[in-house]
């Protein structure tokens, strides 16, 4: 049916004339980062809701879980070791950050933890340029192997990645919402005020969460590793990314960053059937904007009357 | 006492421009071009003051109107022969009009936290278009180009030796903070100011906060524009590594280690900055930022007025 | 003063504290005792410092001048976690329920602490629950959905739930039904029989003057007056006085 002269139909034939095969690579392709990203944007959104803290160097979290990815899978040989090592040793330099630079800026305007946090960004980044120097390092993946995919071979890793993000985020919102540690970081979220009054430590809440997010952005880093190149400076596209996906999403909304990351991310791998990928960024620029505008407090978040 | 002071101000003031003026005059080729570069990143820095420091909106959007100041004067000084100064001037101020509108909009309807993400983002987002625009902006590599003639039409027209052009950057910094003073101590500065102590109140007194807020955002904007065509004039070519947010999360840095609301403390900040990174280089060659950020992150935490607010209470003590 | 018991030491001593709010002096030395058991009010007309009193109390202002003694301990520094976990209950003026929690959930952050265990817990909930039967029948529903006089019951009960020594109750009637009020009415003297203190913050004269054994009068940030209620209710002059009612 050709009626040329209706979106719809305008629409129609612009879609026949991509090549399916391509699309649904695209959106594998596009769900697998999107998983990702929602990873390392649930993080950051954890932190921003339970402490108005915007992490600047959330980035620089994900890239040093990375190299600490690197630096085990050398030592041990076991991807997998290390994926849980680099969590865990990330979330640990999360509450040290969390103790040395944001905890003394409790009582002051938010605004000051952005600058906290972003000289700690370029500490971390130079400080990976210093230690591991500008050449890009590997990981590689825990198995290789591909399935068909109409006429190209698809990695299975990138399929276990989308799972495993989904898993972490899955167990994540399992525990806020069951268990007593749930209850506490939900209610300090809140009202960090009468959390206190009902006994809740809330200090040590704060640093679990900061740790939470910090552990989450490095599981990000090493999953995502096999992918690209590991280098001081990856985690400045993420961090962009990111901050779009939680400004989209609606900021401390975990569904709605999670959401948004997939949107985008998919938004963007069709894009780059036509343009490249540094130009596909702009997608999520776009989007950004028009969220700004219509719907500031979240797209996937009904605007409050 | 009032009077006293400002004989101080004043005096410290002629003091200080003096040494500017005499500076070419001394001072060996590097170290006189790197004052120059003190000065235009100074008055980038300053340009942020009036947002960051008076109206209280920290922008991380500062790289793309210095970065759209410095294209906008390639482009007169690339497509308009012969290469003449105050169309890059103007041309250059334009585009940073441009996205200091584009920019402006969108501060009239965030708040804070959103506010400075989505300048990072803009920031970003002229980053990109400049570096995959190759036809137009030169990509990654940017764009050289020849420096203009100081020239004033009908009187006279000589090109810039290190020392004339020093005088001419320091001509237009110096006037950009004679400027910009006079806004801040005015009624329109008053209010920006008071937006930043508690913009609720200010709304529910009756001031259209808007537009305000966009009047600040569109004079930060120029300025930064301005420096970046003087940078532009003073090295001669344009690349989008200075369109890049980290460009503007500096210039934060200078502010803060400066002295935000204070519009000199930037200045401050920006020749603390650049001589910590000259000095340190030579030690630490490319880590230089360590240091630097450790530092910066101890002063939020502890000297959150800034090196001139410091002093400032030293001085009064 | 209390009723015919020994002589103990208070159970809270409030000794001369001064806070400020930025440059604003709002307690200008307040002090006052509250017994084991006792329910004393505190009245005193809108803005005199009677909230910020109760907040100094439970940590989450700290005096910059004065001590806060529990049990005859110090804690006028320590934080209102660690306050709260020592046995002082808070119910602040306008409920502060957590919105998005269940009524469940909202109890639960009282009564998941160390060392109880899990019979203890369902024996402290049913207890509550019988309290307050609508919270037993709206366990699972967000707090937000709550009406404003259940909203107030869970905010006691949850109180209740860290099973504490002293519960400090900050205007718990206002905007409630009259119906509502004289529920208040019997939590507090269901609270007095279980031997838990209160210090009552009010504006509701007749039910403070009613329900309390012992009255202290705010003004401007100093206490100006002490009586037994008993003693109040019979002149009521001074309460004209001070509250202008």
């Amino acid at each position: 049916m050709r009626s040329s002269t209706s979106i719809w139909g305008c629409s129609i034939q612009f879609l026949q004339a991509i090549p399916l095969d391509q699309l649904l690579i695209q959106t594998i392709n596009g769900i697998v980062t999107g998983m990702i990203l929602a990873l390392v944007a649930s993080g950051l959104t954890l932190i921003f809701g339970i402490m108005d803290v915007v992490n600047f160097a959330h980035g620089e979290l994900f890239m040093l879980g990375a190299y600490v990815g690197v630096i085990v899978l050398a030592a041990t040989g076991d991807f997998w070791i290390a994926l849980i090592a680099a969590s865990l040793i990330i979330a640990l330099l999360g509450a040290a950050i969390y103790l040395m630079t944001l905890r003394p800026l409790l009582g002051r305007d938010p605004l000051t933890t952005i600058l906290a946090t972003f000289g700690v960004s370029l500490v971390l980044q130079n400080y990976a340029l210093w230690q591991f120097g500008p050449v890009a390092r590997k990981i590689q993946e825990p198995f290789t192997g591909h399935f068909t995919l109409f006429y190209l071979d698809y990695p299975w890793y990138r399929l276990v990645i989308a799972l495993l993000s989904a898993a972490i985020i899955g167990a994540l919102w399992l525990f806020l919402k069951f268990g007593t540690y749930g209850i506490w970081i939900r209610a300090t979220t809140q009202d960090r005020v009468m959390a206190q009054a009902m006994g809740i430590p809330v200090p040590w809440v704060l640093t679990v969460v900061f740790a939470i997010g910090a552990g989450m952005a490095g599981a990000s880093g090493v999953l995502f590793g096999p992918l690209v190149g590991v280098n001081h400076a990856m985690g400045l596209d993420w961090i962009l990314k990111a901050f779009i996906v939680v400004v989209v999403g609606g900021m401390g909304n975990l569904v709605g960053s999670i959401a948004a990351s997939i949107f985008i991310s998919l938004l963007e791998a069709y894009a780059s059937l036509w343009v490249s990928p540094a130009q596909a960024i702009i997608v999520s620029f776009v989007v950004l904007i028009l969220t700004l505008l219509f719907r500031p407090t979240g797209l996937f978040v009904p605007t409050p009357k | 006492m009032r009077e006293h002071r400002g004989t101080v101000y004043w005096t410290g003031f002629a003091v200080i421009l003096a040494l500017l003026i005499a500076a070419p005059l001394v001072l060996p080729e590097f170290w006189r071009r790197f004052l120059t570069e003190i000065l235009i990143w100074g008055l980038l820095a300053m340009s942020s003051d009036i947002l960051i420091g008076y109206t209280g909106m920290i922008s991380f959007g500062h790289s793309a109107f210095f970065g759209l100041g410095m294209y906008g004067a390639a482009a007169a000084l690339i497509s308009i022969q012969p290469p003449n100064l105050w169309l890059a001037m103007l041309y250059g101020l334009l585009g940073a009009a441009a996205v200091a509108g584009f920019v402006a909009y969108f501060s009239t309807r965030l708040r804070d936290i959103y506010f400075a993400i989505t300048t990072l983002i803009f920031s970003q987002i002229f980053y990109v278009m400049i570096f995959t625009w190759t036809e137009v902006t030169g990509g990654e590599n940017g764009v050289t180009f020849s420096r203009p003639r100081l020239s004033i039409p009908g009187l006279f027209s000589q090109p810039f030796t290190t020392a004339t052009l020093h005088w001419f950057v320091v001509a237009v910094v110096t006037s950009s903070y004679l400027v910009l003073r006079r806004v801040t101590q005015s009624p329109f500065g008053m209010v920006l100011q008071s937006i930043r102590e508690n913009e609720a109140r200010t709304r529910a007194i009756g001031y259209p906060i808007e537009r305000y807020k966009i009047a600040a955002v569109m004079l930060s904007g120029l300025f930064a524009g301005l420096a970046g065509v003087l940078y532009a004039v003073q090295n001669r070519f344009a690349a989008p590594d200075f369109v890049f947010f980290l460009v503007s999360g500096e210039t934060v840095i200078y502010n803060v280690i400066g002295g935000i609301g204070t519009l000199v403390g930037p200045i401050v900040g920006a020749a603390f900055f650049l001589l910590l990174r000259e000095g340190l280089s030579r030690f630490l060659t490319e880590y230089y930022l360590i240091p630097v950020g450790l530092i910066f992150i101890a002063m939020v935490i502890f000297m959150p007025q800034g090196l001139l607010g410091f002093m400032r209470r030293w001085l009064n003590e | 003063m209390s009723t015919g018991t020994a002589p103990t030491a208070p159970l809270l001593e409030v000794e001369a504290i001064h806070t400020y709010y930025g440059k604003s002096h709002i307690l200008h030395g307040v002090s006052l005792e509250v017994g084991r058991g006792e329910v004393v009010g505190l009245l005193g007309r809108n803005g005199v410092g009677k909230s910020t009193t109760l907040k100094a109390v439970t940590g989450l202002v700290h005096p910059s001048r004065g001590e806060v003694r529990f049990e005859g301990r110090l804690i006028t520094r320590l934080p209102a976690h660690r306050v709260a976990r020592l046995g002082i209950g808070y119910v602040p003026e306008d409920r502060r329920i957590f919105r998005l929690l269940t009524v469940v959930e909202n109890l639960r952050t009282g009564l998941d602490r160390h060392g109880v265990t899990a019979a203890a817990k369902k024996e402290l909930l049913e207890k509550v629950y019988a309290y307050f039967p609508v919270l037993a029948e709206r366990r699972n529903q967000a707090g937000g959905t709550l009406s404003g006089g259940e909203q107030q019951m869970l905010a006691i009960a949850r109180a209740m739930m860290l099973e504490p020594k002293i519960i400090l109750l900050d205007e718990p009637t206002e905007g409630l039904m009259p119906r509502m009020v004289s529920q208040i009415r019997e939590i507090i003297d269901a609270l007095h029989r279980e031997r838990v203190a209160v210090l009552l913050v009010e504006q509701n004269v007749p039910l403070t003057l009613a329900a309390s054994q012992r009255i202290y009068i705010l003004e401007k940030g100093v206490v100006r007056h002490h009586a037994p209620a008993a003693e109040l209710q019979a002149n009521d002059a001074v309460i004209h006085q001070y509250m202008g009612v």
